[in-house]
């Protein structure tokens, strides 16, 4: 058990210094959400009238309706880097060097995953300061409240990230396989309008929101924010975790041949 | 073959990418304070050996035994006794020497006091222990090589792997860490695999396997040394057909 720990503690200790280090992606994983919110939101904010839907209980802004959905982009897109960063590793040796170390390789991809997803979390936080400080702000205990939402979505759309990661053999590949991945979750989710506004422009559109683990995840970020239960969106999110993982651990299962010729 | 209960046993390997045979019945063995020499040109299936002694992937028939683990039935047993060197480096380039071997140590299960202590002592041996604050993209091949020996010893293996290691080095820091890891061997009794495709880094006494299109064409102790032994190679593989 103390293995596990250093191991996992070792793991979150490295991102953190590989995160610091690279100024670029931090910065890049800030600004995307706040041109969201300030250029985008600022211009649908005339266009788009939101009705009260739960869990508002008044009007709000579409600013303040978008802020859900920025929090699920930044652990979307951080999600995804951090398993983009997994193929780095293969192609630059040193996840051989984690895969070699005496523990179970289930426990050392979750240590990878934690990582990242911790990594997320910060960085969502990060950003509702940001808003906060532009006038979009909440209760302190929707503050509070958000935490196992963000750590749970992100969790989600990282092990998604490590069980696509698994199949793919360069790094060229993995940016076109972001492609079809990140954005049409990301678009095709809950995060920029509400399902019913989805319906009324296509009903296929709404069942494709509807099947988005992605949009469960920003719905669990968005209940919590407002401090209202909402077991459905935590169910999914937690169903998808678990099958994302299981997915990523069959991908990296050693008496598979798949992951044993790219390595 | 009797099965020794330390060192290094690999015992009828057969291992396929799709339909192509990378290994074939590969069987030898490699005794504690034994160096032994992995020789085989490009292609010979080296790296999928090394691939399978360290459980990236599992062989399809066969069975490997690492200081008495057998690692497809214990594999955390086995790893934790082996210390490996891959031929591609596995260093993070931008975080420092001593990070590096903190990072290891901590996947090893070694933390605190103990870590600081073998990471110190692990750098002292190959002396790198002045190096310990620089990053390692500001180090050069020949010290990034020892970096990566010394870590692979932080948690004391009873056996060190070693995947073409010398590849892109200077032949003085080739000579130099081929008579550092012979050192190794012979004072702390580690079962040595080195591969290489250069007879040059073989020593007299050493043993020697001869891997050729995944199958073993000899084993036993060096019988020549130098252009002999390349002579002899040639003689060995050309035979087989390259």
């Amino acid at each position: 058990m103390r293995h596990a720990l250093a191991a996992l503690w070792v793991i979150c200790h490295r991102e953190a210094l590989r995160f610091l280090g690279q100024r670029a992606r931090m910065l890049a994983a800030l600004v995307r959400p706040l041109v969201w919110l300030f250029v985008f939101a600022a211009g649908f904010r005339a266009a788009l009238g939101l009705s009260i839907t739960p869990p508002y209980q008044t009007y709000i802004t579409y600013e303040t309706y978008i802020v859900p959905g920025l929090c699920g982009m930044i652990l979307l897109f951080n999600g995804m880097q951090s398993s983009l960063s997994l193929v780095m590793d293969r192609e630059m040796g040193t996840m051989r060097l984690l895969l070699t170390a005496p523990l179970p390789r289930w426990w050392l991809l979750s240590c990878k995953l934690i990582a990242g997803a911790l990594i997320s979390v910060l960085q969502a936080y990060a950003f509702l300061a940001i808003c906060a400080l532009y006038g979009i702000t909440f209760s302190p205990l929707g503050y509070v409240a958000i935490l196992p939402a963000l750590f749970l979505t992100a969790l989600m759309v990282g092990a998604l990230g490590i069980a696509l990661s698994s199949t793919i053999k360069q790094l060229e590949n993995f940016a076109g396989v972001m492609n079809f991945v990140i954005f049409p979750m990301f678009f095709l989710s809950t995060a920029l309008y509400p399902l019913w506004k989805m319906a009324e422009a296509s009903a296929l559109l709404e069942t494709i929101c509807r099947l988005n683990p992605f949009s469960y995840g920003v719905e669990s970020i968005r209940f919590a924010l407002y401090l209202t239960p909402n077991p459905l969106a935590w169910g999914v999110c937690i169903a998808a975790s678990i099958a994302f993982m299981v997915l990523a651990l069959w991908g990296y299962d050693p008496a598979k041949r798949m992951i044993g010729r790219k390595m | 073959m009797s099965r020794r209960m330390t060192g290094l046993n690999v015992e009828n390997i057969t291992h396929d990418w799709g339909a192509k045979r990378a290994l074939e019945a590969v069987s030898f063995s490699v005794a504690p304070g034994q160096f032994c020499a992995l020789l085989g040109p490009n292609g010979a299936g080296k790296s999928t050996l090394f691939g399978l002694l360290t459980r990236l992937f599992t062989p399809r028939t066969g069975r490997i035994d690492i200081a008495g683990h057998d690692v497809s039935r214990d594999p955390l047993g086995a790893l934790s006794k082996t210390g490996v060197v891959f031929q591609q480096p596995t260093l993070d380039l931008d975080l420092s020497v001593w990070r590096n071997m903190l990072y290891f140590a901590g996947l090893h299960g070694i933390t605190g006091r103990a870590a600081r202590f073998a990471a110190s002592e692990a750098l002292d041996r190959l002396g790198m222990e002045e190096r310990a604050r620089e990053r390692v993209r500001d180090l050069n091949g020949g010290h990034r090589r020892r970096l990566e020996i010394a870590r692979a010893l932080m948690h004391r293996p009873e056996v060190l792997l070693l995947d073409e290691p010398t590849v892109g080095l200077d032949a003085q820091t080739r000579s130099d860490l081929v008579a550092h890891v012979h050192g190794l061997a012979k004072d702390t009794g580690l079962a040595v695999l080195w591969a290489t495709h250069l007879t040059d880094e073989i020593w007299p006494g050493d043993r020697l396997v001869v891997l050729h299109k995944g199958r073993v064409l000899e084993q036993g102790e060096v019988p020549v040394t130098g252009a002999a032994l390349t002579a002899h190679f040639l003689k060995l593989t050309e035979s087989e057909g390259v």
